[in-house]
C-alpha cells in the first residue's frame, strides 16, 4: 500500500496489467519516447520496449482501427487518446466497428480507449471534452469514468481484463489533485457497479469523475444547512448499475443528476429518464439535472467556471428540491 | 486510338488473349476454374432469388471481378486472414465458405453464419482467416493493418489480406491506415479494384491520378500494376506480393484493373456506364479468357470443364433448397450478444 495521485494510479494499473500478461500493448501518439502528454506513461518504453509501447502517426482513426484488428487477433490493446477530444476523430472505428463487432459475428473485440477528459484547466473546446453522451447509446461498448484513486486503479485494471471494448475516461483534472492508496492485492473494482459515497436522508446526488467531489463538496455545505445529502458515485456509465440509482432515489424521493457536459442529451438525461420511470412513485420532486450550459467549452477562466456545475449551484438545485 | 468513352477504358488493360506465365500445375488451375465458376453461379442464383423477393436487403455482385478475389485469396497460405469486402465472394469461397452459409445469409435465416443479425457477406470466422467488413469503405485498411501488427507482435508469420475499391480509396481511413502499415512495416497487402465506379461516380471524379497504384507510391509502399481479368496474373502478383509481405518487406499494394459488369446493386441498372463499355468488358470476361486458355494450353478438354459446372450445379440446387426450407430466426435473439460474456473460471 503507498500513497499515489489519481495519475500515478492508473500508470501503476496500466503496468501491472502489462508485467502480467504479455498480450496487453499500447499503442497512442508520444507515449514512447516522450511518455505521453501527462507523462502517464514515462518509463513504459524502457520497461516493455518498443513493441509493446507503440508510438504512432496523428492518425486516431487509424491505431484505433488497428488496434481493433489486433484484439480480433488475440491482443488486448490499450489505446491512448492524447486528450480525449480527439475520439471524434475514431467515432466510426469505435461505435460501427468496435461496437457491433461481437452482435454481428460473435467475434470479442477486448479493447481499451483511454484518454485525458474534462474541462475546469482552461483547455477550451478541443482540449475539455466529457465524450460520454456521445457514446453511451452506441450499444456494445462499456463506458468507465472513476472518481478517486482506488477506484482508476482498480477499474482500469478491470477495463484491461474486460473481453469488450471499453471507453475509460481519466478526468485530467484528477491527474494530480486527488491522492489514495492503491493495493495491487486486493480485488478488482467491478465493471458495472456504482459506490455509495456518501449516505443521506434528505436527497441524492447521482455523479461521477470530477463532479463527484463536487457533490461531496455541496453534501459538506448542505450538511450545515441541515440537509443530508447522499451521494452516489456511478463509476462505470455503461452498463449502469440501475439497481443503485433507483435504491438511492427511492430512499431519499428527491434526485439531482450531476454531470459535467452540455445538459441537452447529456448522459445525466438518460439516468433521470430512467429514474423518472422506475420510481416515479417514490419522488418527492421532479429529478433535477445540473450539468453544464448548451455551449462548446470556453476558455477563459469566469466563462468556463460560468460554464461548469460548480458546489453553489448545486446547493441551490438541493435547497429548492428539499423545500419543494 | 484514344478515346473517352468512360472512366477506365478497355485499352487500359492490355488487349492479349494469352494469360500471364504461370507455373501453377494443371490441377490447380482447374480448382481455379471451379471457384470462378462457383463464384459466378453463386451469384447467379442470388439473383434470380432476388427477383423472387426472397434475397432481403441488397445484393452486390463481383461479375466480371471474379479473378480478383479467387486469384489473389488463392495464393494464402493456411493461417494467413483475409478481409473481404462485398464484392469479394470468391475470395470467401476460396477461404471455404459455403454456398449454403451465403444463401442463407443474404435471406436472413435463422441459421445463417450471423443468425440473421448481418446481411449479406458481412461475416467472418478467424477459424477460417476471415474477418468480417463494415459497409463503411477504407476501415478495414487500418483493422487489416490491426491484424498484420498483431501477427508481428505474436511472431506468427501470416499476412493479413484485405481489399479496396477506386472510390474507397477516396477515405481517411484508407490513407491512414496505409500510411499506419507503412511506418510500423506490417504485413499487410492490400489489392485495389480499379472498377471504374464507385456506385454512379466514375474514378476520375474519385481522383485526379491514373492509377491507383500512385496512392501507395506516397507511403512508400511497394506497388504493382497487373490485369484483374487474367486470374493467372492476379495469383502470381499475389504470391509475389505475399512472400514479400511475410518475409520483412512491410506492406504491399496490388492494382487491379477490371471492369464492374453490373450496377452498384441488384436494383442499380447502371444507366450511368455507356453501354460500349459493358461490350468491350465483356469481351475480356475473366471466366471466359480463363476457359479459353484451359482449352487452348490443352489443360483440360471441354467435357471435363462441362462435367465441373453440372456438379456445381447440383450441389447449387441442393443449398438453395436447403436454405429456402430453413427457418428464420427467433425474434427475441435480436437482443442476445451485444457483449462478450466472460465465463467465471473459464477460458473466454
Amino acid at each position: 500500500m503507498s500513497e499515489v495521485t489519481f495519475l500515478e494510479a492508473i500508470a501503476q494499473g496500466l503496468r501491472d496489467e502489462m508485467r502480467a500478461d504479455p498480450t496487453v500493448f499500447m499503442i497512442g501518439e508520444d507515449i514512447g519516447t516522450y511518455g505521453g502528454a501527462f507523462r502517464l506513461t514515462a518509463g513504459f518504453l524502457d520497461e516493455f520496449g518498443p513493441e509493446r509501447v507503440i508510438d504512432t502517426p496523428i492518425s486516431e482513426s487509424g491505431f484505433v482501427g488497428a488496434a481493433i484488428g489486433a484484439a480480433i487477433a488475440g491482443m488486448r490493446p490499450v489505446v491512448e487518446f492524447q486528450f480525449i477530444d480527439f475520439i471524434a476523430n475514431a467515432f466510426d472505428m469505435i461505435v460501427n466497428f468496435a461496437g457491433t463487432n461481437h452482435y454481428r459475428w460473435g467475434q470479442k473485440v477486448p479493447l481499451v480507449l483511454r484518454g485525458p477528459s474534462g474541462g475546469r484547466v482552461s483547455g477550451s473546446a478541443f482540449h475539455s471534452a466529457n465524450p460520454e453522451a456521445y457514446f453511451n447509446r452506441a450499444p456494445g461498448l462499456k463506458i468507465v469514468y472513476p472518481a478517486t484513486v482506488e477506484d482508476a486503479y482498480g477499474l482500469i485494471r478491470s477495463a484491461v481484463r474486460d473481453e469488450n471494448p471499453v471507453l475509460f475516461f481519466e478526468h485530467k483534472y484528477l491527474y494530480r489533485r486527488i491522492k489514495g492508496t492503491i493495493d495491487p492485492q486486493a480485488a478488482l473494482v467491478q465493471i458495472g457497479k456504482a459506490r455509495l459515497a456518501r449516505e443521506g436522508r434528505d436527497l441524492s446526488i447521482v455523479s461521477y469523475a470530477a463532479m463527484l467531489h463536487v457533490a461531496l463538496e455541496a453534501a459538506e455545505n448542505l450538511a450545515a444547512e441541515g440537509i443530508e445529502a447522499e451521494v452516489l458515485d456511478l463509476r462505470t456509465l455503461r452498463p449502469l448499475d440501475e439497481e443503485a440509482v433507483l435504491a438511492t432515489a427511492r430512499k431519499t424521493g428527491k434526485v439531482i443528476v450531476l454531470t459535467e457536459e452540455p445538459l441537452t442529451g447529456s448522459f445525466a438525461g438518460e439516468v433521470a429518464a430512467r429514474v423518472s420511470e422506475k420510481a416515479f412513485w417514490h419522488l418527492d420532486a421532479p429529478v433535477a439535472r445540473v450539468c453544464c450550459i448548451d455551449t462548446p467549452v470556453p476558455y477563459s477562466p469566469p466563462l468556463e467556471d460560468f460554464y461548469l456545475p460548480n458546489a453553489d449551484k448545486v446547493v441551490v438545485r438541493a435547497r429548492e428540491l428539499v423545500r419543494a | 486510338m484514344t478515346r473517352k468513352l468512360g472512366p477506365l477504358h478497355p485499352e487500359d488493360v492490355p488487349a492479349v488473349e494469352s494469360l500471364a506465365k504461370s507455373t501453377l500445375p494443371r490441377e490447380r488451375q482447374l480448382e481455379l476454374y471451379r471457384y470462378l465458376k462457383l463464384n459466378r453461379l453463386v451469384e447467379d442464383r442470388l439473383t434470380n432469388l432476388y427477383r423472387q423477393g426472397k434475397v432481403v436487403g441488397g445484393l452486390y455482385s463481383s461479375r466480371g471481378q471474379e479473378a480478383i478475389s479467387v486469384g489473389s485469396a488463392y495464393a494464402l497460405e493456411p493461417g494467413d486472414v483475409v478481409g473481404p469486402l462485398i464484392r469479394n465472394l470468391g475470395s470467401m469461397l476460396v477461404r471455404g465458405v459455403s454456398p449454403r452459409e451465403v444463401f442463407m445469409q443474404y435471406m436472413a435465416r435463422g441459421g445463417s453464419p450471423t443468425g440473421g443479425k448481418d446481411c449479406n457477406l458481412h461475416f467472418g470466422d478467424l477459424a477460417r482467416g476471415l474477418v468480417s467488413p463494415i459497409s463503411m469503405l477504407g476501415a478495414l485498411i487500418p483493422v487489416m493493418a490491426g491484424i498484420a501488427l498483431a501477427s508481428k507482435l505474436q511472431r506468427k508469420g501470416l499476412i493479413a489480406l484485405t481489399y479496396i475499391g477506386d472510390g474507397g480509396t477516396s477515405t481517411g481511413d484508407f490513407h491512414e491506415g496505409m500510411n499506419l502499415a507503412a511506418v510500423l512495416g506490417l504485413p499487410l497487402v492490400v489489392v485495389a479494384e480499379h472498377n471504374g465506379y464507385a456506385y454512379s461516380t466514375p474514378t476520375s471524379r474519385q481522383m485526379k491520378i491514373k492509377d491507383l497504384a500512385q496512392r501507395a507510391a506516397a507511403y512508400g509502399i511497394p506497388a504493382r500494376i497487373v490485369d484483374g481479368n487474367d486470374v493467372l496474373a492476379v495469383y502470381e502478383a499475389s504470391r509475389a506480393l505475399f512472400s514479400a509481405a511475410r518475409s520483412g518487406g512491410g506492406p504491399q499494394f496490388l492494382e487491379v484493373k477490371t471492369f464492374r459488369m453490373k450496377g452498384h446493386a441488384e436494383h442499380d441498372d447502371a444507366g450511368y456506364v455507356p453501354r460500349e463499355l459493358f461490350e468491350e468488358w465483356k469481351k475480356k470476361d475473366p471466366i471466359d479468357r480463363f476457359e479459353r486458355h484451359l482449352l487452348g494450353s490443352s489443360l483440360a478438354a471441354r467435357e471435363e470443364l462441362d462435367a465441373i459446372v453440372a456438379l456445381l450445379q447440383k450441389e447449387l440446387d441442393a443449398e438453395v433448397d436447403f436454405a429456402l426450407a430453413s427457418p428464420m430466426p427467433p425474434p427475441e435473439r435480436a437482443l442476445e450478444g451485444v457483449y462478450h460474456e466472460r465465463v467465471e473460471g473459464g477460458v473466454a
